[in-house]
């Protein structure tokens, strides 16, 4: 279907975004990588190992160099295991939560309901709070065993409170997230239902279809795409998840890699454990996103 | 046209809707009920709802205290000019993707998702350095680039899908009748095409405006958006619930009204009627 | 669309240009957002109208983003702030690496209390000057106290507060004999454990920088802090911080809570507390070692090297730690909202003594010894941290192993081991250990 001019016109309609999106990732990432072979803390006494002067690192790079050192305390680091695995429970839970109650929510949108503006507007609110903002309000005013509202109407029901952070920290965090992250799935969901083809539903209406194989054969494919692309995208930013876990305070028993990263970068101040860990990360996540590819990869260019 | 729905399908229907919608929505509307609360009757136990001492003085006391102006215009820079700077090249991009897409499209897509994988922390002192040296610290357009390249491949993702949808005879027709690509672009895929770059917009201006890792990180005071506004009320030593949830509110505020206006766009289905 | 964008583009130079054009010497001051400072932000008037050529530009964010912006920031020259609020941890580790400029203006530096100034100065070098100073104590309710019977020495011993929290506890009424930070945070649950461990005669290394939790002293202040909490302590109590506490406090939920100085202004705050009138101050408990469970940190105004507008900065610090600014807010305020913690002329103003936790919190402070912090010596200084930069990123991780071992998550053996561990680990990397 594209013709000649139309392909060659489309490489120069991509090259921009290209040529940015490569300097952004490339020149950030060398530095990353080198700064993972360094010995560098910010506070490190030794001045040469730092970056004040920029002559000063390449003529003090033997001295700095840390070969693999980084990566070997990153990955023996006992954090380390139990960041990896946070981090992969993380985004299967809140994929699960957030793709299927999207496509439950957008399916009841897509009726005809009365004040369907408002109704649209509230389910998509979460998505406008703050991350760092919706943490505190869920940690202090709905999960906070003494003072939240969860706590209130459990009690009132005679059942005690739970201490939600204190016993179920993953759980907490994963409520936190997926009530951030369903609106964003909704929507994507929603725009694509209201895609299809109006003429299509009305044949299969006075045809007779039930509901359910209406849904599953007709509405289902045609989703397969919108929500492949929601688990994809849903995917990159799960894995970087930070300000929820920070914010509430759980990064020891709910941490995930961005967090553990966080901790060896800003508050250790070691800037080549950071970097080396970031790497880690990133390989990670390479690996997630080849499998997910993989498996739902094809429903792209259907 | 569609059917009429019968009554009491509709009403179910919408006891549901507005039942969901209320549970989801319930902590933002409390946000906003404590911002009307002395800071004593915020944390107070048991939770109080409708029934207490309305005051103001939560706003006032935030108004008072930081420029919220300055704040929200910054956002509005970063966030628009950021997107806007980003929809000048992804449109052309997208289109390019899902219309004439080659054997290494879907590897191209992937490969600019993975652009995002990095978590931020690890880039820091990198970006830092680059930015020091490049005197782009706490400048608008610094930080608008670095918002565009971050928003960059989940706006040609979102387009993308949406193009997809948009059937390729339609543009062929149009195009054995002689009309150019640029005409193509403009009057015949922009319009079928609006909801979905409406909804795309609408999600990365949120994206950018509660960004707070490279906001909070790279600007100091000239550029700094409502994130560092709110981080300026979180947390501190001494009760504070109340002020964060005046100042959340502010900061909510102008994206909930632009919400509630994009939807508009976001109603409108193809009307494939039409072009048939 | 076009227009639009247009529009914004032009306004975005716009705005660029006139960040630019500037007569004056403007003052980028970094800032936590605590009462005082805000309070500082509100009287900035005074300042400038007697310097009408310098403009002051505020920073003010949260504790920790502060930290982390201040520090990179510093480490990368990136020369972003003139004046920075930094804490009694940061200053003798920047000073020594030449990361200050040597205060030369404030206002009678003689007068500065001698435990706060020592902890800012540096080779004989004042390189902060303190804005406010804290310690620890202890605040009752003095109705609950005397509900259960009891009477609360002004300077109790730990085996006092566990018996009065015993009586006071009620579970069923939901009151607490004791509220006490238990969220993970070097500068949250361990500062409070850290320094009550101080007066359990522990300390975190020996004088080869050999970690101590694998001895008897850190063991009883773990053992008795969960046995403590687990009786009279609130439930949440793993996530709770200081303004979790406050809160707590406020709503009339806790028969004691010890924690910050600077609390007493909150929890005698009418508008703020609902048990305004009932709240007593005792110091920070011990256990007849010689040391009490205090700690003492001052926030203090720091000038970067490498600033271009030293001699303003100079000034504007001179006038925010001055006597005439505790003046100024007096005036404004009443003294019980002065900055406090760092004049001995303060405490000697007998305006100020009327003030009713004047007197405890100046004899909290005077009773921490940075210097010498703990029963058996050691190689640092520092109450409730250890003035090592790596102390910040280890601190972390035992805190969120006793954070852990509060809420139910391993017994208290088990997090000392693994802190004993995790320490050891950290300080062979960064080579005190040889």
């Amino acid at each position: 279907m594209a013709t000649q001019q139309t392909r060659s016109i489309g490489r120069i309609a991509v090259a921009p975004s290209v040529i940015a999106l490569f300097l952004w990732m490339i020149v950030p990432l060398a530095m990353t990588i080198w700064f993972s072979f360094l010995r560098y803390n910010l506070l490190d006494p030794n001045p040469a190992c730092s970056l004040m002067t920029p002559g000063a690192l390449m003529d003090a790079a033997n001295r700095c160099m840390a070969g693999t050192t980084n990566y070997y305390y990153f990955l023996t680091d006992p954090a380390f295991f139990k960041a990896m695995r946070n981090s992969l429970l993380l985004v299967f839970w809140v994929l699960v939560i957030s793709v299927a109650g999207g496509t439950l929510l957008a399916l009841l949108l897509d009726q005809a309901i009365y004040g369907r503006n408002l109704v649209r507007l509230m389910v998509i609110a979460p998505f406008f709070v703050m991350p760092t903002v919706s943490a505190l309000v869920w940690k202090n005013m709905m999960m906070h065993p003494v003072q939240g509202f969860l706590a209130w109407i459990t009690k009132s029901m005679g059942l005690g409170a739970i201490d939600w952070f204190a016993h179920y920290p993953m759980t907490a965090i994963v409520i936190m997230v997926s009530w951030q992250w369903l609106p964003f799935a909704t929507l994507i969901i929603l725009t694509a239902l209201q895609s299809f083809d109006e003429e299509q539903k009305e044949a299969a209406q006075m045809d007779g279809t039930p509901p359910f194989s209406f849904f599953w054969y007709m509405i289902v494919p045609h989703l397969a795409r919108p929500v492949t692309v929601v688990i994809l995208i849903e995917t990159i930013f799960l894995l970087n998840v930070f300000a929820e876990i920070y914010v509430s305070g759980s990064g020891g028993r709910a941490g995930n890699l961005p967090f553990l990263v966080y901790q060896y970068g800003l508050i250790s101040n070691d800037i080549g454990g950071a970097s080396a860990g970031g790497i880690i990360a990133v390989i990670l996540a390479n690996i997630v996103a080849f499998f997910l590819m993989r498996m739902i990869g094809k429903n792209l260019e259907a | 046209m569609a059917r009429a729905v019968p009554i009491r399908r509709k009403l179910i229907f919408t006891a549901l809707a507005w039942g969901l919608g209320f549970v989801i929505f319930f902590p933002v509307l409390w946000t906003v009920l404590t911002s009307f609360k002395t800071e004593g009757e915020a944390v107070s136990i048991p939770p109080t709802f409708l029934f207490f001492d309305w005051t103001l003085e939560n706003y006032a006391v935030v108004q008072e205290r930081s420029d919220y102006v300055k704040f929200a215009m910054n956002s509005v820079y970063l966030a628009l000019g950021s997107t806007l700077l980003a929809l000048l090249i992804a449109i052309p991009a997208a289109w390019a993707m899902a219309f004439a897409p080659g054997k290494r499209t879907k590897d191209l897509l992937m490969w600019m998702l993975s652009t995002k994988m990095m978590p931020p922390v690890g880039a820091l002192i990198p970006l830092y350095l680059i930015f020091r040296d490049l005197k782009l610290l706490d400048s608008h357009i610094g930080i608008i680039l670095v918002l565009m390249l971050l928003n960059l491949p989940i706006i040609i993702w979102m387009l993308y899908t949406y193009f997809k949808e948009i059937p390729g005879e339609i543009l062929e027709a149009s195009r054995m009748d002689g009309a150019s690509i640029g005409k193509e672009l403009i009057y015949v895929l922009a319009p079928m095409a609006i909801p979905g770059i409406a909804s795309t917009i609408l999600l990365n201006i949120i994206l950018a405006w509660n960004e707070s890792f490279w906001t909070l990180t790279l600007t100091t005071k000239d550029a700094a958006p409502l994130t560092q506004f709110i981080a300026s009320y979180s947390s501190p030593e001494g009760l504070f619930w109340a002020k964060l949830s005046a100042a959340s509110t502010m900061a909510i505020a102008p994206i909930l009204v632009l919400g509630w206006f994009a939807q508009k766009q976001l109603v409108r289905g193809l009307t494939f009627g039409a072009v048939k | 669309m076009k227009s639009l964008l247009a529009g914004i583009l032009g306004a975005i130079s716009l705005a660029a240009l006139a960040s630019t054009a500037s007569a004056e010497t403007s003052l980028t001051i970094a800032t936590v957002n605590n009462g005082d400072m805000i309070r500082m932000q509100g009287l900035t008037e005074d300042f400038t109208k007697n310097n009408p050529d310098i403009k002051l530009e505020w920073v003010t964010l949260e504790e920790n983003v502060l930290r982390e912006k201040v520090t990179t920031d510093i480490a990368t020259k990136g020369g972003q702030f003139d004046v920075l609020t930094i804490g009694t941890y940061e200053v003798p580790i920047w000073g020594k690496k030449g990361w200050l400029v040597p205060l030369t203006q404030v206002d009678d530096p003689a007068d500065l209390l001698p435990a706060i100034a020592g902890g800012l100065t540096v080779d004989g070098k004042l390189m902060a000057s303190p804005f406010y100073g804290e310690s620890s104590m202890v605040m009752y309710r003095t109705d609950l106290v005397e509900a259960a019977g009891e009477k609360m020495p002004d300077a109790p011993t730990w085996a006092d507060i566990k018996r009065i929290a015993d009586k006071i506890t009620n579970k069923d009424k939901e009151i607490y004999g004791v509220c006490l930070r238990g969220k993970a945070g070097w500068g949250e649950n361990m500062a409070f454990l850290t320094a009550t461990s101080n007066s359990f005669g522990a300390r975190w290394f020996d004088e080869n920088w050999k970690p101590q939790f694998d001895q008897k002293e850190w063991k009883d202040t773990l053992d008795f802090y969960l046995e403590l909490m687990k009786a009279d302590g609130p439930p949440g109590a793993s996530s709770n911080g200081f303004n979790e506490n406050l809160a707590l406090f406020n709503a009339g939920k806790c028969g004691m809570w010890i924690d910050a100085t600077v609390a007493a202004s909150f929890v005698t705050n009418p508008k703020d507390s609902k048990v305004a009138d009932k709240v007593g101050f005792a110091l920070a408990p011990d256990n007849g070692l010689g040391k009490r469970g205090n700690w003492l940190w001052a926030w203090s105004l720091a000038i970067p090297a490498g600033t271009q507008k030293e001699d303003a900065a100079q000034k504007f610090i001179n006038w925010a730690t001055s006597k005439h600014y505790t003046e100024l807010v007096a005036g404004k305020e009443g003294w019980a909202n002065v900055p406090p913690g760092t004049r001995t002329s303060l405490y000697a103003n007998p305006e100020y003594a009327k003030v009713p936790f004047a007197k405890m919190t100046l004899d909290s402070i005077n009773s921490a010894d940075p210097t010498k912090p703990t029963v058996k010596p050691v190689p640092y200084v520092g109450v409730q941290f250890v003035a090592i930069p790596e102390f910040a990123g280890i601190a972390t991780t035992v805190g969120q192993i006793f954070s852990a071992a509060l809420a139910g998550e391993k017994t208290a053996d088990e997090a000392l081991a693994e802190a004993q561990d995790v320490t050891t680990r950290e300080m062979t990397k960064a080579g005190y250990i040889k």
